[in-house]
């Protein structure tokens, strides 16, 4: 508020006349807005109230999180008025990359982590990072909801993404190309359907890569001829296709069940990573997070719960697991 | 034959002035008539809820109001400085006055997006970073980082130039008779340009600060990597901040339903385009008040 | 006026300049040089720090031996893709980028240049007063549109239009972001040419209209001749506005990596790979370093397209002033 205040003021200053008047209204306003930020640090210097002294606690990461990071903050916050907590986007990647670097609290990944990162958490905080398995998304391909297609298999996929089948006719459809989105490539939705579904080949020159799910969606609903992948949350406006492994397979549609039990081909667990010592607000909100409160605001986004046996009281239990999962 | 091609000629500048006129007034009518349902006080004056469905954008107009005021404090007093000096210090022909004023048309030239890198570049991994090696706790990471004082710092960058030529022609306008009063009085250079031409330039200075203050709101790529967020409480200058342009960007690419927010993507759009208007006609009306004044004077 | 400066100066000072006020006075020389000077290293601090993050690029052996043989590759079939930084053997090649930005940006020139000069030549020359007074704040009020808001209204309406319009197989494409990127140069060219068509002297006109040239006639063949050099720079400028546009062409023109002459096909600008993925990339990544070497080349180019506009107008002024045009 500080700023804003000296702000105003320096508005007011600058409408007098007496511009000499005003530069030292200026430098007044700066040298207060620096004391005010250096106040919100060192908690020592005191003048700021107490519910605005220390850090906001910061989750950074997945862009696929965002959302549900921002509904469980924007309901924990709402219960707990002493707490802070700003959520930023950026990708997994960046998201562990500001976790080893210390800017972030909390990373939200969409992807786990690989051992290189992991022994880089190590170095900087001197134990194994903390990974909590918090959610569970499916990546679901769709298409526009008049298009006759209703299943496709992993292959058929892989090679409309790499650009080897280009006409809706080779899949059972109409004589017309197929339109392909997919995502900007440092996103995790990216890396994850390179692997899994291309088996880590490239994608063609077609694919255009928007940057967000939302806009896959978009343009999706917006051409008939269109397919996008993306977070199952967004499904909203296209069809969700049911995917099949193989052609001899079971066509399985994105859904809870599938999803939480591992059947739908192409879904993922959605992480937090810790890396300093949890304890504190930290540990409280994760709790929190991982209680059925939490683990019903992941529903109501639209991403599935971690089913009931997995989930254990996130401190040393699932520190364990985190050791296991990162051989 | 020369009547029919000066018809033709005529009718296509008064066609050319049509059309643009013409595309100004579709964009505003879509605009307008698709946010102005969802647009009310309690739009602009609660955050936005549900994963950004619902409620306002109270949370991205503070933070675009926080930035332009930081962004001001900062590059106005520098805008200003320097245009004093181009117009009052040097002559038109002076090497350094000539070096100066081509790196500031230069620095206008320059694509948003490559303040935005030179933000992430200097400010947070050379500035933020070496002072936090200096003066935060060991392993505390405080200015290393996108914050709203870095995304403020690279938008005072980006404005600098409308701030130096909106001052600079301000200056100029101060008939030279007064300077040279002032001097004849026995006023230093100093005394004269701060109790003198300054004062007869507030109007200038306004008005670059008004269109600085505009491209503030409206400008996203050089925030994109900067500091702005898809939800933050920003509480100091090293918080993160949403912003209004930066929410429409955000509402477009990764809204949980795009269809559902549409008219919140309208309203916002409105807002924006309210504010930069706004700011945009009371520059030129500021503009328009000091002329008129200094010509009576 | 004067009267009143007189006035409010303290008595001694109106007689002589004391020494304090004196050395304020060189105090205050000095500083606002140090400041304007600063104003004046900001371009090469541009330059120095975007470059000192894209610099691995060349320096450092390994990413130099990734990168370089690649950066200008031409993908072998229509189907590969030539910018792969994620991938098992990434390939940096910006080709299909400056093709992109390329294409973006000719359309954008191709639909703003005719349409401001026109407008600039009916606005100085034949409007009567009152229209000119509702067209020039309106088309301040273009300027005043910030892009994120025009890539907006490029996807929801602009988009569909054209696909109507062309049947394209494409919606986005770089036809749909040229269009929207040419509503941001409009405004620019327009008031660069509008000052260069009326800065020509009436005299020239009235000699024109003497003997016996038609309004028209003047317009076109007289005025706007004279007035070349301003347009040429104002073309200048709204075309380095074009290219360096990011948030439409991010929106609005599809992103794709294919190198193609097809304007109806999607593409991928630089400024947009950077705007999207510079915000989720690793810092100190290969990847990293070739945003910001894209960065340099944006940076260059803006310079030499501006340097050209001042330099080559100033040259044709001075000639003017000098008595050879």
């Amino acid at each position: 508020m500080t700023e804003l205040t000296f702000g105003i003021a320096h508005i007011a200053a600058m409408t007098a006349a007496q511009l000499s008047r005003s530069t030292k209204y200026i430098a007044f306003a700066l040298l207060l807005s620096l004391a005010a930020c250096g106040g919100d640090h060192n908690e020592s210097s005191g003048g700021q109230p107490p519910a605005a002294s220390g850090e906001p606690m910061s989750i950074k990461g997945s862009d696929t999180m965002v959302i549900l990071g921002q509904k469980w903050a924007e309901t924990y916050m709402k219960k707990n008025s002493g707490t802070r907590i700003q959520i930023s986007g950026g990708g997994s990647g960046t998201g562990i990359v500001a976790l080893i670097n210390g800017t972030t609290d909390i990373c939200q990944a969409s992807r786990p982590m690989k051992k290189s990162e992991r022994e880089k958490v190590k170095a900087k905080y001197g134990h194994d990072v903390l990974e909590i398995p918090v959610a569970k998304d499916g990546i679901a391909v769709y298409v526009h909801a008049d298009n006759p297609i209703r299943e496709i298999t992993m292959q058929q996929l892989e090679k409309i993404y790499t650009g080897e089948i280009s006409n809706w006719r080779d899949l059972g459809g109409a004589n017309q190309r197929i339109i392909v989105f997919g995502r900007e490539n440092s996103s995790g939705t990216y890396g994850f359907f390179m692997e899994h579904v291309l088996r880590d080949k490239d994608f063609g020159a077609a694919v255009q890569t928007l940057p967000g799910t939302a806009a896959v969606v978009n343009a999706v609903s917006e051409e008939t001829k269109a397919i996008g992948y993306g977070g199952d949350a967004y499904s909203t406006g296209v069809r969700a296709l049911a995917i099949k492994k193989d052609s001899a397979a079971q066509a399985i549609a994105p859904g809870e069940v599938s999803i939480m039990t591992g059947t739908y081909p192409i879904a993922r667990d959605l992480y937090f990573y810790i890396g300093k010592e949890f304890k504190g607000a930290e540990k409280e909100f994760v709790e929190w997070v991982m209680s059925e409160e939490g683990q019903g605001i992941v529903k109501k986004v639209g991403y599935y719960p971690i089913p009931k046996k997995k989930l254990a009281p996130p401190d040393s239990t699932a520190a364990d697991t985190a050791k296991t999962a990162s051989k | 034959m020369k009547k029919v091609l000066g018809v033709l000629a005529g009718g296509s500048t008064l066609l050319a002035v049509a059309l643009i006129l013409a595309i100004i007034v579709i964009i505003m009518s879509s605009i307008v008539s698709g946010g102005i349902g969802r647009l009310s006080w309690n739009f602009i004056t609660t955050p936005p809820t549900e994963g950004l469905t619902e409620g306002g954008i109270s949370t991205p107009i503070y933070g675009t109001v926080l930035l332009v005021l930081l962004m001001s404090v900062v590059g106005i007093p520098f805008g200003t400085i320097t245009a004093v000096y181009l117009s009052e210090y040097t002559s038109e022909r002076s090497r350094i006055a000539r070096f100066v004023r081509f790196a500031v048309s230069n620095l206008a030239s320059v694509p948003s997006i490559v303040f935005g890198l030179f933000g992430l570049g200097f400010f947070i991994q050379f500035v933020g970073v070496g002072m936090d090696k200096a003066f935060a706790p060991e392993g505390r990471v405080i200015f290393g980082k996108e914050s709203l004082l870095w995304a403020a710092m690279t938008m005072a960058v980006l404005t600098l130039p409308v701030v130096i030529v909106s001052v600079e022609e301000a200056l100029r306008n101060v008939p030279r008779e007064y300077r040279e009063a002032s001097l004849a009085l026995g006023a230093t250079k100093w005394q004269t340009v701060t109790r003198v031409v300054l004062p007869n330039a507030v109007g200038g200075i306004l008005t670059g600060t008004i269109l600085a203050v505009s491209r503030g709101a409206g400008e996203v790529a050089p925030i994109l990597f900067t500091g702005a967020a898809y939800s933050a409480q920003t509480e100091s200058v090293t918080s993160k901040f949403m912003h209004m342009g930066y929410h429409l960007y955000i509402l477009m690419t990764q809204s949980p339903n795009v269809r559902e927010t549409l008219p919140v993507q309208y309203a916002t759009t409105l807002v924006l385009l309210m504010l930069t208007f706004a700011l945009n006609f009371t520059a030129i009306f500021v503009r328009y008040q000091f002329r008129k004044r200094l010509i009576r004077a | 006026m004067a009267e009143a400066i007189i006035e409010s100066m303290p008595l001694s000072r109106q007689v002589r300049t004391n020494p304090a006020a004196k050395n304020a006075d060189a105090a205050a020389r000095v500083a606002i040089t140090a400041v304007a000077v600063f104003a004046l290293a900001i371009i090469f601090l541009i330059l120095i720090f975007i470059f000192k993050e894209a610099k691995d690029v060349f320096f450092d052996a390994k990413k130099r031996d990734q990168v370089l043989p690649t950066l200008f590759m031409m993908p072998a079939n229509e189907n590969q893709a030539v910018w792969t930084p994620i991938s098992k053997n990434p390939k940096y090649s910006l080709m299909p980028m400056l093709l992109g930005t390329l294409k973006t940006t000719l359309v954008a020139m191709f639909i703003a240049i005719p349409i401001s000069v026109l407008a600039a030549i009916y606005t100085a020359c034949f409007a009567p007063r009152w229209v000119r007074e509702i067209v020039k704040p309106a088309i301040e009020l273009l300027a005043g549109f910030p892009s994120v808001v025009l890539g907006f209204f490029a996807l929801i309406a602009i988009a569909g239009f054209m696909q109507r319009l062309t049947g394209a197989d494409y919606r986005l494409n770089a036809i749909v972001g040229g269009i929207a990127v040419s509503l941001t140069a409009i405004p620019i060219i327009f008031t660069i040419a509008e000052d260069a068509l009326s800065a020509v002297p009436k005299a020239m006109q009235e000699a024109s209209y003497g003997l016996g040239a038609t309004e028209w006639e003047t317009a076109f063949y007289i005025v706007l001749p004279a007035a070349y050099p301003g347009i040429f720079a104002g073309i200048l400028l709204g075309l380095g506005r074009a290219f360096g546009e990011t948030l439409i062409v991010l929106l609005a023109a599809g992103n794709a990596l294919i190198v193609s002459w097809d304007f109806l096909v999607p593409t991928k600008t630089l400024t947009a790979t950077i705007g999207a993925e510079m915000g989720e990339v690793v810092y100190g990544d290969t990847h990293y370093n070739v945003l910001f070497l894209i960065g340099v080349f944006l940076f260059v180019f803006s310079v030499i397209i501006n340097s050209i506009a001042e330099f080559y107008v100033k040259g044709r002024l001075m000639k003017k002033f000098s008595g050879a045009a």
